[in-house]
């Protein structure tokens, strides 16, 4: 008898996920959103295929607001790994100037972020969409199947969910329906991390301790990545050691103080964490069950 | 990280009834055991609401209900731990199953005021069914019940028996109050008279499911990797087993066998694998697999077959009709799936058997099941990965069932025929005739097929609808690859009798002309048919005579050695002992025998 760690079985579900995903879709592609969680979903899937290519490109919706040090990470992997890259940027909320800022955090997310994934989904004509979410992010997360259908609309509806038993995967759907799926569906943050560690993964360098300028709003440590963010009266800009746990929009995502620098300092640092990572994201405090909500609506 | 830090992984399912405090029991031991965070402790209120920590779909708070699974993280020091809490409501049951299908221990919860329940039963059934062997019993609420010991005792014996009537092998018993935290985390002083463990101490003690590297190799192949000419890799999860480069395997269901040229992890070539890892295997030789198929140890290979006994749990809102086509999912294999027999159904509250003729929404039933193309399997109980599969509807494609393969159906008595509507009795009406077998059978030269000939003469001119089947001509055509060897006889009646089967089942009167000379094979032919199909015509003629007669030349070529195993020649004849007529060839005309054949079939038809 043996017994594998347990990143070795959530390592050996997670390919057998995406070779699933593979071999039951006619055009599936990865989400790719540069974070932590789709660097361990990119290299899942450069393994579960190798030697061979991966059958799938990815696809970067891009916000125009995301960190530049994400969109050079992004760039450099692509290029590293040979995996097709998709990027996508809405035009409509490009043409009419939508931003954080200027329409809020909630219609540039929707816009931006919700029907921009849409567009992508629609153009490509993409059945099955794989995306880096884990059940522990949130409540209603973790109610969600590892293959999450999603009708023609892109809506996800919890009563309706399928039975899904084992590792057996009901992946028939009819045209115009499309599955999401979560290889991650059964990591936490610290796994992702100690994964990270074990395999030696590149991640995005925001993710680690350095000395960042940053402004305090509304309860939130942000870095202001570059000039469209104008400085309220009475707040400046201050050089201070801070890492991400999570990336996103920039201004929308919340830096932590921490001088945490390398892989087992993060380690240690999260096994001591007294709070948990979607803290740091505006967009999650907006009203009750807003996960939820917007997943109804067909946000990832 | 060395292998002695490394945590495994332990996965559980809660279960119990709506007002048992099950998501309570799970909030307050993460915030005993120190294992919640700060934003999540916040989030619970003051008091603290501790069901307010799983319930996340903002129906079930309205409601104040779970209706799906929930998925909970958390590690001590000692190992990782995921919860699936699971709805306590009978039609969240199929639910339940999803949660059950991926744990290794259940934790049942009781209200030490009421004691086991009918949800108890269900709950425990469908955690045994799912192959659930080891149960937590939590009698909670034991403050309610003055923490009494007899309380405690009486519910333990209670769930004692019925665990084991249910094939529970290991049950450890808990009392312990949720709402009060006690034997959670921390050892209660209001039980001094129990012994055994706090939940925590019993979650992180209790053995993890090892991965059965011991029994045999099997991969099932999700995905055959091709990249470029030289390579042509089956990548998929090993299920039990180890596997080395150099072991001898054999792919199911072709049976084809060779051996592993490379056993890959990612890109990196390494000598073995063992269960639970994702490979990709090369093999020695290039043999056609595909998705589905089963890569597996030569010495000990699983089973393949396209009928099998098998336990269903319903999950659809449409109910389980006999005859449907479903799609049937096992690992990477599909096919197409009747259930061509409910056996029986088992309530679920009880565990009794009943008669059903259809299977409802979170219903179990004992059904059979063929499928349209044979797939290698292993009994449930055994091998999980290789027993246990769903049932997909074919125009909703809704997940409509899961189900556990018990035992694969060989007998050829359990070869389901497709229900036909309209059967031979039906086609032989609309003939106006009564469909039947004529088995003529006598020496060579005996003058069957002189009197089968005028018997279809007289039967055509009645009107009847008939065929005439002869020796020598089915020879030509159907059995022209058999020979007169003992087993070639054999065959050759076995087909005949087969043909003539089908024809009686389409409403014909068939008429068989053949030496046939064994009894054994003659009975085999009638025992195809029903009773009153089948009729021996004994054609009784005299070897000498029949030699005299010679028609064809024959007993001349054998008598001079040029026809071996020819019949009363150098092969025996065996009479029929009780043929339905007997013919006498030397008393009465041709014609008056094929009259006598006619009325027994006239008779036959009235």
């Amino acid at each position: 008898m043996s017994t594998l760690s347990t990143l070795d079985r959530l390592e050996a579900e997670s390919i057998h996920i995406l070779r699933e995903v593979a071999a039951n879709f006619a055009r599936p592609v990865l989400l790719y959103s540069i974070g932590k969680d789709s660097s361990v979903l990119l290299h899942l899937l450069l393994k579960a295929f190798a030697p061979g290519k991966p059958p799938m490109p990815m696809l970067h919706v891009d916000t125009t607001w995301k960190f530049r040090e994400m969109i050079a990470f992004r760039d450099r992997r692509a290029a590293e790994t040979g995996v097709d890259l998709i990027v996508h940027i809405n035009p409509d909320g490009v043409r009419d100037g939508v931003g954080p800022f200027t329409h809020g955090a909630s219609t540039h997310t929707e816009i931006m972020k919700t029907q921009a994934l849409k567009q992508a989904l629609d153009k490509y004509k993409f059945d099955a969409a794989i995306g880096g979410a884990r059940r522990d992010e949130e409540k209603s997360r973790a109610k969600e199947r590892v293959f999450s259908f999603r009708d023609a609309q892109h809506r996800w509806e919890p009563r309706r969910q399928r039975p899904e038993l084992w590792n057996v995967y009901n992946a028939r759907i009819h045209a115009g329906e499309s599955v999401r799926v979560f290889p991650l569906s059964n990591w936490t943050e610290l796994d992702v991390w100690r994964y990270i560690a074990r395999e030696n993964i590149p991640v995005v360098p925001l993710y680690f301790a350095a000395k960042r300028p940053v402004i305090e709003r509304d309860g939130l440590i942000i870095m202001r990545d570059d000039e469209r963010m104008a400085l309220l009266p009475g707040e400046n800009v201050r050089m201070e050691t801070v890492r991400f746990r999570t990336l996103g929009c920039y201004p929308l995502t919340g830096a932590v103080r921490s001088t945490a620098a390398n892989l087992d300092e993060i380690i240690a640092e999260m096994r001591d964490s007294r709070t948990t990572e979607r803290q740091g994201r505006a967009i999650d405090h907006d009203p009750k069950s807003s996960m939820e909500a917007k997943k109804r609506a067909g946000y990832f | 990280m060395s292998a002695a830090t490394t945590p495994d992984l332990l996965r559980l399912i809660t279960c119990g009834s709506v007002d048992d405090g099950k998501s309570t029991l799970l909030g307050r031991f993460l915030y005993d055991a120190g294992l919640l965070r700060d934003d999540e402790r916040a989030g619970l209120g003051d008091p603290p609401d501790f069901s307010r920590l799983l319930d996340g779909l903002a129906l079930e708070r309205e409601q104040g209900i779970t209706i799906d699974v929930a998925y909970r993280y958390f590690s001590t020091a000692r190992r990782d731990f995921i919860v699936a809490d699971c709805p306590g409501h009978a039609q969240y049951t199929r639910n339940m199953a999803t949660g059950a299908s991926t744990a290794s221990l259940a934790l049942v919860l009781v209200d030490a005021r009421k004691g086991v329940l009918t949800q108890t039963r269900r709950h425990s059934y469908i955690c045994a069914l799912l192959g659930i062997r080891r149960v937590l019993l939590a009698v909670n609420k034991m403050d309610l019940a003055g923490f009494d010991e007899a309380v405690f005792t009486r519910i333990e014996t209670e769930y004692r028996a019925l665990a084991a009537k249910l094939g529970i092998d290991s049950v450890t018993a808990i009392p312990l109050s949720a709402l009060d935290g006690d034997n959670l985390a921390i050892r209660s002083k209001r039980t001094p008279w129990y012994r055994g463990p706090t939940l925590l101490e019993f979650l992180e003690q209790v053995p993890a499911v090892a991965e059965n590297a011991a029994a045999p190799m099997r991969l099932p192949v999700q995905w055959v990797n091709r990249p470029d000419l030289d390579f042509r890799g089956y990548a998929g999860n090993l299920v039990s087993g180890r596997v080395a480069v150099g072991d001898e395997v054999i792919a199911l269901p072709s049976a084809r066998r060779t051996k592993v040229a490379r056993v890959l992890n990612g890109d990196a070539d390494v000598n073995s694998a063992v269960a639970g890892q994702a490979v990709t295997l090369t093999l020695a030789d290039e043999i056609d697999i595909a998705r589905g198929d089963v890569i597996a140890a030569t010495h000990d290979a699983p089973e393949v077959a396209d009928q099998f006994a098998a336990h269903i749990l319903w999950m659809d809102e449409a109910p389980l009709l006999p005859g449907r086509l479903y799609f049937l999912q096992l690992g990477p294999a599909s096919a197409v799936a009747r259930v061509t027999a409910i056996r029986h159904r088992i309530d679920v509250d009880t565990q009794e058997s009943k008669a059903a003729t259809k299977l409802e929404m979170n219903e179990v039933g004992y059904v059979h099941l063929s499928l349209d193309h044979a797939l290698a399997f292993e009994p449930y109980a055994k091998n999980p990965a290789l027993g246990g599969f769903v049932l997909i509807d074919r125009q909703s494609f809704a997940t409509a069932a899961c189900g556990t393969i018990d035992f694969a159906l060989r007998r050829a008595g359990n070869i389901h025929w497709q229900a036909l509507a309209v059967d031979r009795a039906a086609r032989a009406a609309s003939m106006q005739q009564h469909a039947r077998c004529l088995w003529f059978t006598g020496l060579s030269g005996s003058g069957k097929s002189t009197i089968a000939n005028q018997v279809e003469q007289r039967l055509h001119a009645l009107g009847k609808h008939t065929y005439l089947l002869d020796g020598d001509n089915v020879r030509h055509g159907l059995n022209r690859d058999l020979g007169f060897t003992a087993e070639d006889r054999v065959e050759n009646i076995r087909r005949v009798a087969e043909v003539a089967r089908l024809m009686v089942d389409a409403g014909l009167i068939v008429l068989v002309s053949f030496i046939s000379p064994f009894r054994d094979e003659r009975r085999m032919a009638r025992e195809l048919f029903g009773a009153n199909e089948f009729a021996e015509v004994f054609v009784d003629t005299p070897l000498a005579v029949c030699e005299a007669r010679d028609p064809k030349g024959l007993y001349a070529k054998a008598r001079a050695g040029e026809l071996r195993n020819f019949t009363g020649v150098d092969s025996p004849y065996e009479e029929p002992l009780q043929p339905e007529l007997h013919l006498r060839t030397e008393k009465e005309s041709v014609d008056a025998l094929a009259r006598r054949v006619v009325e027994f079939v006239e008779r036959g038809s009235k």
